[in-house]
């Protein structure tokens, strides 16, 4: 049974770690409501971005010939994984939820014989992939000093991604983020963006254009396609700061909580054995008065 | 209403004009191109200049660069710097110049980006005007 101070100090910081959690909550609410919003203006752009380059990809007649970073190389050899994750942690499963992803795909391509390249952005994700699968690891970013992602840190990802491309580094490149669906729900993703990834089902609902090209096809596609990593890789970023937020909000919003739980249960006990030593103490004057 | 068409401007950030249009002028890579409703689908480049949306008004918008679909009668324009010209800094248009000035004279472009370059000093010194 613990005393009483022993007690009335725990409760005293239960409750100091209840504001701050509340504290947390607040900032990240705060916080949420513009990454939200950046996150969902973002959208059009990319899937706009992604709709022209299907149709792009549609009225190629001759795929030898096609820019490779929108066909692939046509082998299946090496794969670059890039972990997208958050630079702070205290945001609920938001950051293991990525890694254990990624770690389920990285499973399947070592087992399966293939080459394996790692870039992480963020330094939480870092953290949780170094100890396993550390030495696969060929580049890392962190975006820690800045305050709002823009399409410039995007396109210093994209470009390492498209000169990793270029030396022939890899054949397929996958993205790792989590979606933002609302507050409370965020999905984990993995994403391939290069080869560009034709969605099946969305081809038969969707009537073909024969486009008009100005300039030609292939230079179009030459300068849409990197720009397309990099716009995709941008909304993942996008995504993922909405989703962290989110996370990190009904994580805060529960351990602020638990921690109000928890108070009121010590409370009880407290209370309860306050007055179990004055019961105790008017027990030993009675018996000691009668005794007399 | 017959003649007109559906215009968007959508950049990273956000989606900065979606409206109805009775004729567009952009600057394509290749030149200035007007579009009309009914136009054929179309994919094209932007290089720097104005893209002049002609409803019952006029709007303007200054581009640096972009990516132009046409098809079923609507437009998409993506680019990450448009600039409507009614709210566009004199000092930033200054400002742009100088770069692009700089840029110009700077021996290590290519000609592509000389022409590149050469169009966007054209348009922000017209826009001075």
């Amino acid at each position: 049974m613990p005393s009483l101070d022993d007690l009335k100090k725990r409760i005293k910081s239960v409750k100091s770690t209840q504001k701050i959690t509340k504290a947390m909550k607040m900032v990240a609410a705060a916080k949420l409501r513009k990454a939200q919003e950046s996150a969902e203006k973002g959208r059009p752009y990319s899937q706009k971005m992604q709709n022209i380059i299907l149709n792009l990809t549609k009225s190629i007649n001759d795929p030898q010939n096609a820019p490779k970073l929108l066909v692939g190389t046509g082998e299946d050899k090496k794969y670059l994984c890039v972990v997208l994750t958050a630079d702070r942690g205290l945001c609920g499963g938001f950051n293991s939820n990525i890694c254990k992803l990624a770690k389920n795909n990285f499973k399947n391509i070592l087992s399966e014989g293939k080459d394996l390249k790692i870039i992480t952005v963020g330094s939480k994700g870092l953290d949780q992939i170094k100890r396993e699968y550390g030495k696969y690891v060929v580049k890392k970013f962190s975006f820690k000093e800045k305050k709002q992602i823009t399409f410039e840190e995007a396109n210093i990802v994209g470009n390492e991604i498209i000169s990793l491309f270029k030396q022939n580094e890899f054949d397929k490149c996958i993205l790792f983020f989590n979606n933002f669906k609302n507050v409370i729900t965020q999905i984990p993703q993995a994403q391939q963006i290069i080869p560009t990834e034709v969605n099946k089902s969305n081809e038969s609902e969707k009537e073909t254009f024969s486009y008009e090209f100005e300039p030609e096809e292939e230079e179009i596609l030459e300068d849409l396609l990197p720009k397309n990593i990099s716009t995709q890789v941008f909304r993942a970023l996008l995504e993922n700061a909405a989703s962290e937020q989110g996370s990190r909000m009904t994580a805060m919003d529960n351990a602020t909580r638990n921690a109000g739980d928890l108070v009121d249960k010590l409370t009880i006990n407290y209370n309860r054995s306050r007055q179990a030593s004055i019961t105790k103490e008017l027990i030993e004057i009675i018996s000691g008065a009668e005794s007399l | 209403m017959s003649d007109k068409f559906t215009v968007e401007i959508i950049t990273p950030d956000q989606s900065i004009l979606k409206s109805e249009a009775s004729e567009v002028t952009i600057p394509s890579y290749e030149g200035q191109m007007g579009i009309l409703k009914d136009h054929i689908p179309l994919i094209t480049f932007l290089r720097p200049g104005l893209i002049l949306i002609k409803n019952q008004d006029e709007n303007k918008f200054y581009v640096e660069e972009g990516t132009v679909e046409f098809s079923n009668n609507n437009l998409l324009i993506l680019t990450s710097t448009a600039k409507d010209l009614k709210n566009f800094d004199k000092s930033l248009i200054n400002n742009l110049l100088e770069q692009a000035e700089k840029k110009l004279q700077d021996n290590n472009s290519t000609d592509k980006e000389k022409y590149i370059i050469s169009y966007q000093i054209d348009t922000l010194k017209e826009i001075n005007r």
